[in-house]
């Protein structure tokens, strides 16, 4: 087995107590060669955490970390050979542009061209040419972003960390960076653990997706595996939006639902009845139609509300003690009026069943 | 509405006058005064009456005062560089202590500034001593073969003066310090420094102007202090200031310790203003 066939990071029953507190439990995780690989959680999650001990800022006090297959958990930050981006960017104020760059080549005692040489590779390749001379304070926010990254890439990691790098960003340009920021990945190849609360971030640039919660995974997966199929009522929720129904297992097909029987494709395995459940469908998945037509799987409601905001519609039913959401394209979109009866399909394939 | 109007810039004006007039009453009115002063005649066996000679000043051209103010200002430099030198890595990392901590060591930081000069001369004074001091609980730990005063002499008087600045100089260096953003030295270390170099590579530089700033602070204050170098020095460790005030009040000489005083006033602030423009042309410098 030579060092190559090797995965990037493996992380075995990482954990970090501060106190009483478990700040991050028991994390196994694998990371296959030049990858991108998203924490996604809320805040207080502990994915923030998981990163400053895969970066070495932070001392597990359980597990192990390996880089390639060699054991990393004791070594210090400035031994791991790492790029990291942190979250305020963490650029040195007294530096130039093309110095802030050059930083890590400085520490390892490179002369004064070769720095200045792969300061300015580096600046085309995050495409900001001709900044080098530059004062950090000079530059705007989505510039002094491509120089973190610059920085981060200079000595060819093994390992590309990203704190919510793009968090200070407004909103359009957080989205052409996410897109940027990926393809810039893919061109440099390099493994890349990306720290992120923005499900939205996470499933643009993922390749693969950790989703967290108090410390502990839920859920490893692509994103759209993780989108299709969340492990748990948390991972619906927080993926994406979600209609969460409670019900109970009826049979080896079938939940019921506030007194309704759905059929549902998949159900937990060794689920049996009377098992409380959660019944997770996307909203985009709801079927939504005029008029009050019995069939299986449907529901029948009045609308609450329409939000027709032009590019997509979404539709809110009461149904009995539920609400469901319906998104529709607007050319899908029913004939149909806040306070009118109408009819919801929640189709079998697209009830996710999934244990409390 | 007009009225009104006029009303208010009227009052704007006045309280807009309010900070010249305090500049006034409380600095350029003493500061006008002791200038004349300086150029005042000295009457034998009596006070001062106006005048306007350069007697005063002449006589500070003589190597006694001008050894003084260089014993001075070499004492001020020594004492800034010492104070800023140790107070840095204990803000430093004061800063990166528990916010409980942190309190509690401005607490008592601040308590330490309600010390006067006085008690922190004698205290010393006694601590140094070759009969109370600190010299004989080494001889009996036995580490010492016998007991050594050390005040008075140069080390005690500098070791007074930088247990006076020191908290100063840490409260100076603290908010700037406390809002240095941790995520610095935690780049330069994922980026390959070790942390000792990362405090070099990045605070240090980073927190440039808050050192410059603390070290002219505490070079003009020790400046102004005239009880610790009596009480813990020699003779030929007495300042400007012990000069100053011995004129004054000993020796009823008013127009000479004016005189001295602005000179030291005058080349203080001369030493500043180099401070600044050497300051400004390094920034140059490193930005071209």
């Amino acid at each position: 087995m030579n060092a190559d066939s090797h995965d990037a990071l493996t992380l075995q029953g990482v954990s970090r107590h501060f106190g009483d507190v478990a700040a991050v439990s028991e994390v196994d995780l694998t990371v296959p060669r030049g990858k991108l690989v998203c924490f996604l959680g809320p805040s207080g999650c502990g994915k923030t955490t998981l990163l400053r001990l895969i970066a070495g800022l932070d001392m597990p006090t359980g597990g192990r970390i390996e880089f390639a297959g060699r054991d990393v958990t004791a070594l210090p930050a400035h031994k791991r050979n790492l790029g990291m981006v942190f979250q305020s960017l963490a650029l040195f104020p007294h530096l130039s542009v093309a110095e802030n760059i050059a930083y890590s080549l400085r520490i390892r005692g490179q002369d004064k061209a070769a720095q200045r040489q792969r300061a300015e590779e580096l600046l085309d390749l995050v495409r900001l040419p001709g900044v080098g001379d530059r004062h950090v304070s000079q530059l705007s926010g989505g510039q002094r972003q491509r120089v973190a990254i610059a920085r981060a890439l200079a000595l060819e990691p093994e390992l590309f960390l990203l704190d919510e790098p793009l968090s200070a960003l407004d909103a359009k340009l957080r989205e052409e960076m996410q897109v940027e920021l990926k393809l810039l990945q893919q061109r440099v190849g390099v493994t890349t653990i990306l720290v992120t609360h923005d499900q939205r971030e996470a499933m643009t640039m993922a390749d693969m997706v950790v989703v967290m919660r108090d410390g502990e995974v839920q859920q490893i997966g692509t994103p759209l595996e993780v989108y299709r199929d969340p492990a748990n009522a948390f991972v619906a929720e927080f993926i994406g939006t979600s209609n969460l129904l409670q019900g109970e297992v009826v049979d080896d097909t079938s939940v019921r639902v506030d007194g309704h029987v759905l059929q549902a494709a998949r159900l937990p395995a060794g689920a049996a009845a009377g098992t409380a459940v959660t019944v997770s469908v996307r909203p985009e998945d709801v079927h939504l139609y005029a008029g009050d037509e019995d069939g299986p799987n449907r529901l029948s409601g009045t609308v609450a509300f329409v939000r027709d905001v032009g590019q997509s519609v979404e539709l809110y039913v009461d149904c009995g003690g539920t609400r469901i959401t319906s998104h529709v394209q607007p050319r899908d979109k029913p004939d149909v009026h806040q306070g009118q009866t109408v009819t919801v399909e929640l189709p079998p394939e697209a009830c996710v069943v999934l244990k409390r | 509405m007009s009225t009104t109007a006029t009303e208010g810039t009227t009052a704007r004006k006045w309280l807009l006058s309010y900070p010249t007039l305090m500049l006034g009453v409380f600095f350029v009115g003493p500061f006008g005064i002791m200038l004349a002063v300086s150029f005042f005649q000295r009457v034998e066996s009596a006070f001062y009456k106006p005048a306007f000679v350069f007697s005063n000043y002449a006589r500070l051209f003589s190597s006694l005062f001008l050894d003084n103010l260089a014993f001075s200002l070499y004492l001020g430099m020594l004492v800034a560089v010492i104070s800023v030198s140790v107070a840095f890595p204990f803000t430093y990392l004061l800063s990166r202590m528990r916010m409980r901590t942190q309190t509690i060591w401005l607490v008592f930081l601040l308590s330490v500034l309600s010390l006067s000069e006085v008690i922190i001369a004698f205290s010393w004074s006694i601590l140094l001593s070759r009969t109370a001091g600190v010299s004989n609980l080494l001889v009996w730990l036995g580490l010492m073969d016998h007991p050594v005063g050390l005040a008075p002499g140069f080390t005690a008087e500098v070791l007074g003066y930088c247990y006076l600045t020191l908290p100063y100089t840490v409260l100076m260096l603290y908010p700037s310090m406390s809002r240095l953003d941790p995520e610095l030295t935690e780049a330069a270390r994922t980026l390959g420094a070790s942390p000792q170099r990362a405090f070099f590579n990045v605070v240090i530089p980073a927190m440039r102007q808050p050192i410059v700033a603390s070290l002219i602070l505490v070079f003009v204050f020790t400046l102004g202090v005239y009880l610790i170098p009596q009480i813990l020095g020699n003779p030929e460790h007495w300042t400007l200031s012990v000069l100053i005030t011995d004129q004054a009040v000993y020796q009823s000489n008013v127009p000479f310790a004016a005189a001295l005083a602005v000179f030291l006033l005058l080349t203080s602030l001369a030493l500043i203003l180099l401070t600044f423009v050497l300051g400004a042309r390094e920034r140059i410098h490193t930005a071209s």
